[in-house]
């Protein structure tokens, strides 16, 4: 069973005070993901990203389409029970700690009284919060309201969890163990839908992306085969500064960094390059087949967009 | 009633307690003892009948603004602040949001209502040294000021499910004094006539009757109270605020939380 099952959802918003006019913020989006999987929700800011969330949480009403979620219509509140939610920089009751606020929720979603107590000190604990007791949200640093906010996602053991931009306000250190927590609800056998603008991210960790522009989906796949082998080129990377003009005759573009030399060349010449290098007594470092970066993917399919829609108009 | 709106209105409550919302009861304190010493100093057998009328006045006045203030608040600033958003992505119906909600500003009001009741007797017995029998109507006058707020907290409700806070406290304290002169407003419906009149009687019987929930005078003057009144005023507000509940919650349920 299909963990998301995205059919046609739409949103056109009415914008303008007098004279109110359509502005479309999500076209029919068709989209799958499956149990088991983190998936990212990739685009620019304003593509659309946070307005599909919100639909998919009935947060805002869709025009048209519909979705499924763990097999429920995404309007049926008891499935909400499954699911946990991470808005884009999230903001809580105040005048509540972080304990109270999770009790709250916890209370909310359905977590037996004699679980509650275990569960947010579990959860808190995860989230990297601790010697928090007694501090009020509103003393909060950004961060620590990240983590709260990625704590409350959690706490009801949901199967699948939807984070709006989880990396938002954490410093690498914390962007690091948010990562490892993904890593680790995936293999708890969750399924992590993420929206991000940070791509490393989404590379370092989903097994599938889409990418969305300006309200359309533009491409889906599995970031495996997107980042797939570019051209048939390889990357061979050696010690030192100098650069034999054998490895030039082959056509490779050569870039010096620090003590080492990158080149990248046909992956026809790899052999005599090897031979090259050899014959010139050079350390090898590396050879590796030259893939495209899920970047340059996503700026790939943004350009092909914009030149398309130039074409257009 | 479900758990979810009792865990709502319990979280509205704390709310409000954590805002410092009940230091209006130090305020009012002072102003009763003050009062009290005062009329015991100047007035000849009427002080019974000026800290009655003083004191369920300011405990009706307290209540209406802490009713406005906090009722617009109470969808807007969820919706601008986006506290809703991991409430209504949890297992939460809107109605029930809004329910709790009110249950949780009411709840505040009547044990705001409950101190300040104390302190209307304390000061009727420090001025009078000891109770009379009509005094029991004071409680009547109380439960029906709760009324009062009931009424004003579902309006606040209302709407702030659809129009910014400022407006909101407009519209709720406009309905508040129009409808403290309901008995008027239906007295010149009688007496006009053609659209005038129809426009008027809708408009008297639309807006909320405080005139009939207000006994302070009646209680202060020890006038009986009908107990067809009690009934007819507690039917009156459970409908009222039903109403307005309900078309807060229809509102609500269609709104995008943009």
């Amino acid at each position: 069973m299909a963990a998301i099952e995205i059919l046609g959802l739409e949103k056109t918003y009415m914008v303008g005070f007098w004279r109110k006019r359509p502005k479309r913020a999500l076209q029919p989006l068709h989209l799958t993901v499956e149990e088991g999987e983190i998936f990212g929700f990739l685009g620019p800011n304003g593509a659309g990203k946070t307005t599909t969330l919100k639909m998919l949480m009935g947060l805002v009403f869709p025009t048209a389409g519909t979705a499924r979620i763990l097999g429920h219509e995404w309007s049926d509140p008891e499935v909400k029970a499954q699911i946990g939610f991470l808005p884009e920089q999230p903001y809580f009751y105040d005048y509540l700690t972080a304990h109270e606020l999770l009790e709250y929720y916890a209370q909310l979603s359905g977590v037996p009284g004699k679980e509650r107590k275990r569960r947010v000190e579990e959860v808190l604990q995860r989230a990297g919060l601790t010697d928090i007791k007694g501090v009020q949200l509103r003393k909060f640093s950004k961060g620590m309201l990240q983590r709260a906010g990625i704590a409350q996602a959690i706490l009801h053991n949901p199967k699948l969890v939807f984070f709006d931009e989880p990396m938002s306000g954490l410093d690498p250190l914390g962007r690091r163990e948010v990562r490892d927590l993904m890593e680790q609800l995936k293999q708890e056998g969750k399924t992590v839908f993420f929206s991000t603008h940070i791509l490393s991210d989404a590379e370092a960790l989903c097994d599938r992306v889409a990418i969305i522009y300006k309200g359309e989906l533009r491409g889906v796949g599995a970031v495996a085969d997107l980042t797939s082998t570019v051209q048939g080129k390889v990357e061979v990377i050696w010690q030192g500064t100098r650069i034999p003009a054998s490895m030039k005759a082959l056509g490779a573009e050569c870039h010096v960094t620090g003590d080492t030399v990158r080149a990248v060349l046909p992956e026809n010449q790899q052999d005599a390059a090897i031979d090259s290098l050899r014959r010139e007594r050079i350390r090898l470092i590396a050879i590796t087949p030259l893939r495209t970066s899920l970047e340059a993917y996503f700026v790939e399919k943004l350009q092909h967009s914009q030149t398309t829609a130039g074409k257009i108009s | 009633m479900s758990l979810r709106m009792i865990y709502i209105a319990s979280n509205t409550f704390r709310e409000a307690v954590r805002d410092r919302v009940l230091y209006n009861l130090i305020a009012f304190a002072l102003l009763l003892s003050g009062a009290a010493v005062f009329v015991g100093q100047i007035s000849i057998d009427i002080e019974r009948l000026v800290v009655i009328n003083l004191g369920l006045t300011a405990v009706s006045l307290f209540g209406i603004v802490i009713a406005i203030f906090i009722g617009i608040g109470l969808v807007s600033k969820e919706i601008e602040k986006r506290t809703l958003y991991t409430v209504l992505s949890r297992p939460v119906r809107r109605w029930e949001f809004i329910v709790g909600k009110f249950l949780g500003l009411a709840g505040t009001l009547v044990v705001n209502t409950f101190f300040m009741a104390i302190g209307v007797f304390g000061a009727l017995l420090y001025v009078s040294h000891k109770f009379s029998a009509a005094d029991a109507l004071i409680l009547v006058a109380l439960y029906f000021i709760i009324l009062e707020f009931l009424i004003i907290c579902s309006l606040a409700l209302f709407f702030s499910s659809f129009s910014s806070p400022l407006l909101s406290a407009v519209f709720a304290f406009s309905l508040f004094v129009i409808g403290s002169f309901a008995d008027d407003l239906r007295g010149f419906a009688a007496l006009t006539h053609g659209v005038t009149r129809w426009f008027a009687t809708a408009a008297a019987y639309l807006v909320p009757n405080f005139s009939a929930l207000n006994v302070i005078s009646a209680v202060a003057h020890q006038q009986p109270l009908a107990g067809r009144l009690i009934l007819q005023n507690s039917l009156y507000a459970l409908f009222y605020t039903a109403m307005a509940l309900s078309s807060a919650v229809l509102i609500f349920e269609r709104r995008n939380l943009k």
